[in-house]
């Protein structure tokens, strides 16, 4: 075997964002030696981007909130085909990781009375999210971060795993090279935590980086885990549209949240022309009292535009395609309305939303206490990953974990707002206790040279093409492949169009070529994460295939309703002893009565 | 279809063994930022042109260059700010050490991060475990964690990028750092004497370059260092103090 540069550690953790530095510190506190792989630097990972808030039930704001309301909401946000025992701890849990975050310096926003500030979100009854401004995201990695660094856990940035290797059926290993001198390393470990994000990059309008490639995915996947509710794909309502070359930018929630509407070319508020069954109860009866909530009328109801993101979406998506949109091909998100109903508005919105204020003022010449924005939908989150245990967030594969987004069943079939950061921190940390655990009973195993030369092998071998296609053109038509026919709505026929042409992207991946050295070249990043976005989008196109309804994120204009019996089940995929990709739809684990009776309580 | 407008950029290709600046000219569309331009060149003609970038909306702070010789991050530079009828310079940050083309070896930021001692928060004000803080008595702190650690004020910084003096002096991104901790309302820790010697505070002669260059308009030498540099002398230069605080020490014991 060629000599490559070997690490060992007892748990290692790839990606560094909320999820993986959580489950980093969780490890290192339990005694163990702890790797952190990153693909960018730290601090960098798209927790960094999150900005409304983490949703728990602190009861700071409204003290009839609890965590039965917000299971029961995260439940009826994901249409109920959510993993029940993960929405239940995760609604336990989430208040005791947000103030572990205040003991390790994290500076909320803050109530009158002195403490955490919560706001409004959508889909969630009360104000829930614990929040800094509009710049949560950046608070919580930096804490994290912070926090890490001391505790001696290994970082290894800008380091990027192609595969996990295996010892019989238990997970022993990864490979994979730094970016900085293009040289291959191997990470020996007795546990692995997978918290690789997302998988934004397989779209192209997305407020997702470079990075989200599906790395965690694919790799749990190739190592023979399940994927479950890959159909489940989160666009944002709210992305820039104008200028192009800012489109798919996030546009925070918290712009709603704070009063902002959604209104068409007419100036109508369009969001009160649907309101979904399930939540007519709960949703203002005029814009009189959705201002009213906004301001903190616990009488009040939440105004429409703070329904779920897949409903609001859906309903922007429809006033664009009737003809009522922007100049720009959105609808606009106005927040300087608010001037007819507080005298300081403009100063309030700059201390609310101070991000989106520069961010609107620096890329597009918007005033926002001024002048409404234009928005559309933004591929933003993946509900779907890899199928874990919930309460230790083990996969199928032993000694292979995962946290955070490339982890799933707490979401459902549709994520609220502010679920993911509390997502990130109560399976985080759990995450890394239980992979801890693991590494405790288990030695490090063997790892098969054999393979790791092979893996070598395929990797540079773009360098050794002296003629081939530009990688950055097969991800530039994979992705306008997944945007045009696996996106917010969908039908049978132009998804079977996307894998065959999945397929056929396939084999240009394999023939692609990059010029240069192997020293920080993105050309050859890009090649190697070819591999791995094409695994994701087609788990998500085979999934949506297969379910034959419209729920949460997944609409069908083929099957535009729910279908009851597909409500009760999940789609899981599995690598098949061919290779090819194995989809079956597994009943929903049998929910307790108690949980029952919170969900009819709160109904 | 009228021809899409064209613009030249001069883009720095090398690496720790030297380079040059190269040409490349590309379409330019309504509203573009400079990372938008060097993105297509790299998906275009130089698929090996090394460049961090994250957000792409100003929060992560890694896109961080030199952009006609001003330090900024690319993703908040839009090219309608700049004179097109020239050559766009776009080159590395010069205190850092070159890796390659427009990425350089930060790493002694995260060196000197670790350094700085952790924060420390006073017992739990309530029986559940929390604590008490007014909203006026963190706006300062927040003020300061909003730094998205791009590195750009260390960059601009002439103790570091002139004189070179990473060993004695940590740079305005871990002033704040240590500001915001010293600041925090929760924490009981005491930084003073390292910010004197460790640290190398009084090499700072406040010349704010650093706050002119802060994307996130953070008031670095006023609000931050200015009052750290305070704190410093009360502790070592005020004998009132000095003898306040002795006192104050024995009676705790």
């Amino acid at each position: 075997m060629a000599d490559y540069e070997t690490h060992e550690h007892d748990v290692l953790v790839i990606g560094a964002g909320g999820a993986g530095l959580r489950a980093a510190i969780e490890a290192s506190a339990a005694g163990v030696s702890v790797g952190l792989v990153c693909k960018s630097l730290l601090g960098k990972a798209h927790t960094v981007m999150a900005e409304g808030g983490i949703a728990a039930a602190l009861a700071n704001v409204d003290d009839r909130d609890n965590w039965k309301v917000h299971f029961a909401d995260t439940m009826r946000g994901g249409q109920y085909v959510n993993q029940w025992r993960m929405a239940e701890l995760h609604a336990k849990e989430a208040p005791d990781r947000v103030r572990e975050l205040e003991a390790w310096g994290a500076v909320f926003d803050r109530t009158k009375d002195g403490r955490i500030l919560q706001r409004n979100f959508g889909g969630h009854k009360y104000p829930r999210l614990a929040h800094v401004g509009d710049r949560t995201g950046l608070e919580m990695i930096r804490t994290l971060q912070d926090h890490g660094v001391h505790q001696g856990i290994d970082v290894y940035m800008e380091h990027t795993i192609l595969s996990l290797l295996k010892d019989d059926n238990r997970v022993v290993g990864a490979f994979g090279y730094e970016r900085e001198r293009g040289r291959f390393k191997i990470f020996r470990a007795k546990a692995i935590v997978l918290a690789t994000g997302g998988i934004g990059r397989a779209y192209k309008i997305t407020s997702n980086s470079w990075e989200y490639t599906g790395d965690g995915h694919s790799l749990a996947y190739e190592a023979g885990a399940e994927l479950i509710d890959m159909e489940f794909v989160q666009f944002h309502p709210t992305g820039m549209v104008w200028p192009p070359s800012v489109m798919g930018i996030l546009v925070t929630e918290g712009v709603r949240g704070e009063g902002g509407i959604l209104t068409n070319k007419e100036g109508r508020r369009f969001m009160f022309d649907e309101i979904p069954e399930n939540y007519k109860t709960q949703t203002a009866d005029d814009e009189e009292e959705g201002w009213r909530y906004c301001q903190g009328d616990k009488n009040a109801r939440r105004p429409p535009e703070l329904l779920t993101r897949d409903h609001v979406s859906r309903c922007i998506v429809r006033e664009i395609k009737e003809g009522r949109g922007s100049p720009h091909g959105g609808v606009y998100l106005d927040i300087a309305w608010i001037k007819q109903k507080l005298p300081n508005a403009a100063e309030y919105i700059k201390k609310k939303l101070p991000s989106m204020y520069h961010q609107f003022k620096q890329l597009a010449d918007i005033d926002i206490t001024e002048q409404p924005m234009e928005v559309g939908p933004t591929t933003h989150y993946i509900m779907g990953g890899i199928h874990v245990d919930p309460d230790t967030q083990m996969s199928r594969v032993p000694g292979l974990f995962a946290a955070g987004e490339c982890a799933a069943g707490i979401n459902g079939a549709n994520r609220l707002g502010g679920n993911s950061l509390s997502d990130l921190l109560v399976f985080g940390k759990r995450a890394g206790e239980f992979a801890a655990k693991f590494a405790r009973g288990n030695s490090l195993g063997r790892v098969e040279n054999e393979k790791i030369d092979n893996a070598a092998r395929a990797a540079v071998e773009p360098f050794e093409r002296s003629k081939g296609e530009n990688p950055y053109e097969v991800q530039r038509d994979l992705q306008e492949t997944m945007q045009d026919l696996v996106g917010i709505v969908r039908n049978k026929d132009e998804m079977r169009h996307a894998l065959d042409t999945i397929e056929n992207l396939k084999t240009r991946a394999v023939k692609v070529a990059v010029t240069g050295n192997r020293e920080y070249n993105p050309g050859w990043h890009t090649a190697l994460d070819l591999k791995n976005l094409l695994t994701v989008s087609e788990a998500i196109t085979r999934a949506a295939l297969e379910r034959k309804e419209s729920r949460g994120a997944q609409f069908r204009e083929d099957y535009p309703d729910k279908n009851d019996a597909l409500g009760k089940v999940n789609t899981i995929m599995r690598k098949g002893a061919d290779g090819s990709m194995e989809v079956r739809l597994e009943p929903l684990p049998e929910m307790p009565d108690y949980l029952k009776r919170i969900i009819e309580e709160n109904k | 279809m009228s021809a899409q407008k064209q613009a030249t950029f001069k883009i720095w290709r090398g690496d720790a063994r030297g380079g040059e600046f190269r040409d490349y000219t590309t379409g330019v569309s309504e509203g573009m930022v400079v990372l938008d331009a060097v993105s297509q060149i790299q998906a275009t003609d130089a698929n090996d042109l090394a460049c961090r970038w994250n957000c792409k909306a100003g929060k992560c702070g890694s896109c961080s260059a030199e952009v006609n010789g001003m330090p900024r991050l690319m993703c908040m530079t839009r090219l309608s700010e700049l004179p097109l009828e020239k050559p766009v310079t776009v080159e590395p940050m010069k205190a850092f050490p070159v890796l390659k083309d427009l990425v350089t070896d930060v790493s002694w930021n995260f060196r000197v991060k670790k350094k700085i001692k952790k924060f420390k928060p006073r017992p739990p004000d309530a029986p559940d475990g929390t604590w008490r803080m007014q909203q006026e008595d963190i706006d300062r702190v927040q003020e300061f964690r909003k730094c998205i650690e791009c590195f750009l004020c260390q960059d601009v910084c002439h103790v570091l990028r002139d004189h070179g003096m990473y060993q004695k002096f940590i740079g305005p991104r871990f002033l704040i750092h240590v500001a915001a901790l010293e600041m925090h309302p929760l924490d009981t820790e005491d930084r003073i004497e390292e910010l004197r010697n460790a640290q190398g505070i009084g090499y700072c002669n406040i010349t704010k370059c650093c706050t002119k260059v802060c994307p996130e308009s953070i008031e670095i030498t006023d609000n931050g260092i200015i009052p750290l540099k305070e704190r410093v002398v009360d502790e070592f230069y005020d004998p009132f103090g000095w003898l306040w605080r002795w006192i104050k020490k024995k009676l705790n014991r």
